[in-house]
């Protein structure tokens, strides 16, 4: 298991917190809940090892539209990088309700 | 007997088996009426798992949801069969018996509070071995503790099923609802046929594990009380139902005089036809069966 | 597969006893009996081997439908004939090499025959009987659910013959895609896993643990320590709550059981907020 921690600027306050997903094979949970400041964290556990630069890669693009101040935090047991970026998605669709 | 699965209604149903475990909860719960106790932003996860390089999840496989189910009070406890299949580890066994003994003490306060366990589990959890097994033996006292002031309902729906020790906790429940599509029994086939060869159980041979574990046949057998179609309106209605019963006057745990009769009986020189077993078990002998 | 011989069961009954036969009508691999433990009448009840058991499954001293079904009778018994009076002790020995697992079984539900023993030795506990469970061999899955893990003691031998386990080694390697050396070296790291009997007591499930000379062949000392130890646990049980709360009482509970004590801290306030 791998841990990655990510940081990007954030410019409004968000809603509410939001959690989709399941850490099943290919698949991933994410958090999202409203931080203080004009920060974004993000928390990343994988169980696989080695892929950090597809992760930075994907969170990378989400943040390049997202603006919110969050913490996120992503539980993965292997999902791709189209499944990470639909996960979040989610979140942020349910935390924008 | 037709096979309804494939009815000109199948389209039209609203699959239970495809729901998660959080949405099977809230589907249980009277509208309106439900709260999620102790949920993933609360952290409490498996201390063991990421230690063996396992990602946690961060309910540990178990949701807990209070409310109301045909107006009365009641506690859904549903596991996520695709969080480590379902497994039993300290903090998801832990949850179920925390909520167990809290059910019990509102119940004996005279607020009788039903408990309905969504069962998709292979049983223990191995990175969590003998905690695992310690909380299932836990869940079963609380299980024992509880059905005697509110119904314990155990629901399987699939696609998991329900094996290994919490099988023990089906077969302690005031009532058990399964679907054709879940299984319940305490050796999964694989395991069976690790232990003891091929030939006592080939467990690629799916329509020999449906015939012994499938939930038609355990309603057939009359081992379990409700067999409904994979649709969610049914399932809500088999549980409503079971809540409004309440108490059992008789636990099928309990009828040992009847079914030690019934095993005595068994021819053990052969293996069975699971379908000879309808007629020998049927659900009106265990009802005559009652002491 | 693991060695297992059962000797230590029927050793361990025959010696707390005075004989090692199973009662009237009962299959061969179910030993009960009463015997004294101070000044009552106890009950005991032991699993063993039976090569000629009716299941094939079934015959090495695992616990089958048969086994299951005769225990939960047994136990029900000291339950009714103790209705409107003391109740008396009940104690499980414990040398149970795991589950039956065969096909029969499943076919017959075995989950329920589980079930019915869970419920009998849990019942018997709720009513007031002390449950002691004394573990002076195997002690595996399946088979401690149905024979022992209800008690509201646990006893178990400090030996290395000893074992207490969710899954025999081989079966745990296989699943766990590790070797045996692996899996007992992934054991002393992580507590719950290890196969250890001196690791388990960290736990915080048992006890206590008792030292015996010789298990296999106890000694006259042997066996009245071991009368000795059974009586004050009895006593103890008597003394507290008839549910499994101890189990996180003790001192290492409260040490390696943190994240249960903090599940049920935290769901209790969730609980009662409205």
């Amino acid at each position: 298991m791998e841990q990655i921690e990510l940081t990007y600027p954030a410019k409004r306050k968000i809603p509410k917190r939001a959690h989709v997903g399941v850490v099943g094979s290919g698949d991933m949970e994410v958090l999202l809940e409203p931080a203080e400041g004009a920060v974004a964290h993000v928390f990343i556990r994988t169980s696989v090892d080695g892929f950090g630069a597809s992760w930075k890669a994907v969170l990378d693009r989400f943040f390049a539209k997202y603006d919110g101040a969050a913490r996120i935090q992503i539980n993965d047991a292997g999902g791709t990088p189209g499944i990470a970026q639909l996960r979040l998605e989610q979140a942020v669709e349910v935390s924008e309700q | 007997m037709t096979d309804k699965r494939y009815g000109a209604n199948f389209i039209h149903r609203q699959s239970f088996i495809e729901l998660d475990a959080r949405e099977r909860a809230t589907a249980l719960i009277d509208a309106g009426t439900s709260r999620e106790l102790l949920g993933p932003f609360e952290r409490v996860e498996s201390p063991w798992l990421a230690m063996q390089g396992v990602t946690p999840q961060e309910d540990d496989g178990c949701v807990v949801m209070k409310g109301k189910i045909a107006g009365q009070a009641a506690v859904v406890i549903a596991l996520e069969g695709a969080f480590q299949g379902g497994s039993m580890g300290e903090v998801s066994g832990e949850k179920m018996t925390a909520a167990l003994d809290l059910a019990y003490a509102d119940s004996k306060k005279g607020t009788p509070t039903s408990a309905v366990i969504l069962l998709e589990t292979g049983g223990v959890r191995l990175q969590e071995a003998n905690l695992g097994l310690a909380v299932i033996a836990e869940l079963l006292g609380s299980i024992l503790l509880l059905r005697k002031y509110a119904p314990v309902i155990c629901l399987s729906a699939g696609m998991v099923g329900c094996f290994g020790g919490m099988s023990l906790a089906a077969g302690l429940a005031s009532y058990v609802v399964m679907t054709r599509e879940a299984r319940l029994g305490l050796n999964g086939p694989e395991v069976i046929e690790q232990e003891n060869g091929i030939d006592e159980f080939d467990s690629s041979d799916h329509a020999l594990v449906w015939a012994i574990d499938g939930g038609e046949q355990r309603f057939a057998t009359g081992l379990i009380d409700a067999l409904v179609e994979d649709d969610t309106p049914q399932v809500v209605e088999a549980i409503r139902r079971f809540v409004g019963e309440g108490v059992p006057t008789v636990h099928r745990s309990s009828q040992v005089t009847l079914y030690r009769s019934r095993i005595g009986a068994l021819d053990t020189s052969r293996q069975w036809d699971p379908k000879e077993l309808r007629t020998l078990w049927t659900a009106k002998s265990a009802t005559e069966g009652k002491q | 597969m693991s060695e297992f011989t059962g000797i230590r069961g029927t050793v361990w009954f025959r010696a707390l006893t005075g004989q090692a036969s199973p009662m009237s009508g009962d299959p061969k691999s179910v030993l009960t009996s009463d015997a004294p433990i101070g000044k009552e009448q106890a009950r005991f009840l032991c699993v063993v081997p039976d090569p000629h058991g009716r299941f094939p499954c079934a015959r090495h001293g695992e616990v089958g439908l048969e086994e299951a079904y005769t225990l939960a009778t047994r136990v029900r018994e000291v339950i009714e004939q103790c209705k409107n009076t003391i109740k008396r002790p009940i104690v499980a020995i414990v040398d149970a090499k795991s589950q039956a697992y065969g096909r029969r079984e499943e076919t017959a539900a075995i989950f329920l025959a589980a079930a019915a023993a869970a419920d009998a030795y849990g019942s018997a506990r709720l009513a007031g009987h002390p449950v002691i469970t004394l573990v002076v061999g195997q002690a595996l899955s399946g088979g401690f659910l149905m024979h022992g893990y209800q008690a509201n003691r646990i006893l178990a031998f400090d030996d290395d013959g000893v074992m207490i386990h969710a899954m025999h080694k081989e079966a745990a390697a296989r699943v766990t895609q590790r070797s045996v050396a692996e899996l007992e070296k992934l054991g002393k790291k992580i507590v719950p896993m290890s196969y250890d009997i001196r690791d388990y007591a960290k736990l915080g499930l048992l006890y206590k643990l008792l030292h015996v000379e010789n298990p296999e062949k106890p000694s006259v000392t042997d066996i009245r320590n071991v009368q000795n130890e059974l009586a004050g646990a009895i006593a103890d049980a008597r003394g507290g709550p008839v549910d499994l709360r101890n189990h996180l009482e003790s001192k290492e509970a409260l040490e390696m059981r943190k994240a249960s004590l903090l599940v049920r801290s935290k769901l209790e306030a969730h609980w009662l907020e409205n």
